[in-house]
């Protein structure tokens, strides 16, 4: 399935997202990863710690709704996949992220913006497998 | 205060991922596709992010002290292990079949699209699995 080419939109996504990292590090003094933010979610050990997380998370879920006031319509999301592969896909994820330390936003973003070789290598490495697996799924499997 | 700006700062993001296309695991999936429909907005995604972030980190970290924390909090690891390069490996995996990192997955719960909370159910369920896993190692926290 095709998508459209969207330079400036992503551009202008992009630098939304590097202010939203910019502005949690200099007001709350923390990493904008969606791993960490997530994984501290599923434990209670400090409640003020957690409500600041779902605080986040639910800024996160109503971004479309601000898309939606925007644009009049909701951001379209297409999972050109089965239901097993989205369930698949995502035990893989929570997995590989938890032993990463981390996920696109705390690595790609965050991570490389403050120059950690962690990241740089992570980065690396999950853009490397992430590049075999399509190509394997669309042009060796799928051919 | 903390909750509002928390929330605020989770809406940028969300707005961010969902503008620039993030949000959508077809769009996702074909910036890997390079011998197929490639589309290569995520790096304009990418870049955006990185251009706002570095500069502003590096305003920010200069300063003693975020805002409302007493210090930042930066991730102290420099470790670069087989755990990290094999975990993000793994990430990239899942991520190349479902299209969805964590990050892009968030935002989109607020579509109320049904395939969205199936990941992120299989998501958690995969960070669940890893810290059964991680629990006789030494506790590494997400970035």
């Amino acid at each position: 399935m095709e998508t459209a080419f969207t330079p400036w939109a992503s551009l202008g996504g992009g630098a939304l997202i590097g202010l939203a990292a910019v502005l949690l590090m200099a007001l709350h003094g923390r990493i904008l990863g969606a791993t960490g933010i997530l994984a501290g979610l599923l434990r209670i050990d400090d409640l003020s710690d957690w409500r600041l997380r779902a605080a986040i998370v639910l800024g996160m879920a109503a971004g479309p709704l601000v898309y939606l006031l925007a644009t009049g319509q909701l951001p379209v999301i297409d999972l050109p996949i089965s239901n097993l592969a989205v369930v698949v896909g995502g035990l893989i994820v929570g997995i590989g992220v938890s032993y990463g330390g981390g996920c696109t936003s705390g690595h790609g973003v965050c991570g490389n913006a403050r120059f950690s070789r962690r990241s740089m290598v992570a980065t690396v490495c999950f853009m490397a497998t992430a590049f075999a697996t399509v190509f394997i799924l669309r042009h060796v499997v799928g051919a | 205060m903390r909750l509002l700006t928390g929330f605020l700062i989770g809406l940028i993001f969300g707005t961010g991922i969902a503008i620039s296309g993030m949000i959508n695991p077809a769009k996702v999936l074909n910036f890997f596709d390079i011998a197929g429909t490639w589309d290569p907005s995520l790096a304009f995604v990418m870049g955006g992010a990185l251009a706002v972030a570095i500069p502003g980190y590096r305003l920010v970290l200069a300063r003693p002290a975020p805002a409302f924390e007493p210090r930042f909090q930066l991730p102290d690891t420099r470790v670069i292990d087989r755990r990290l390069i094999l975990g993000s490996a793994t990430f990239g995996i899942g991520w190349g079949i479902a299209g969805f990192c964590p990050g892009g997955a968030l935002p989109a719960l607020g579509t109320g699209d049904p395939a969205v909370f199936l990941f992120i159910a299989a998501l958690i369920g995969g960070l669940l699995i890893a810290r059964v896993l991680q629990a006789r190692a030494p506790a590494r926290r997400p970035a």
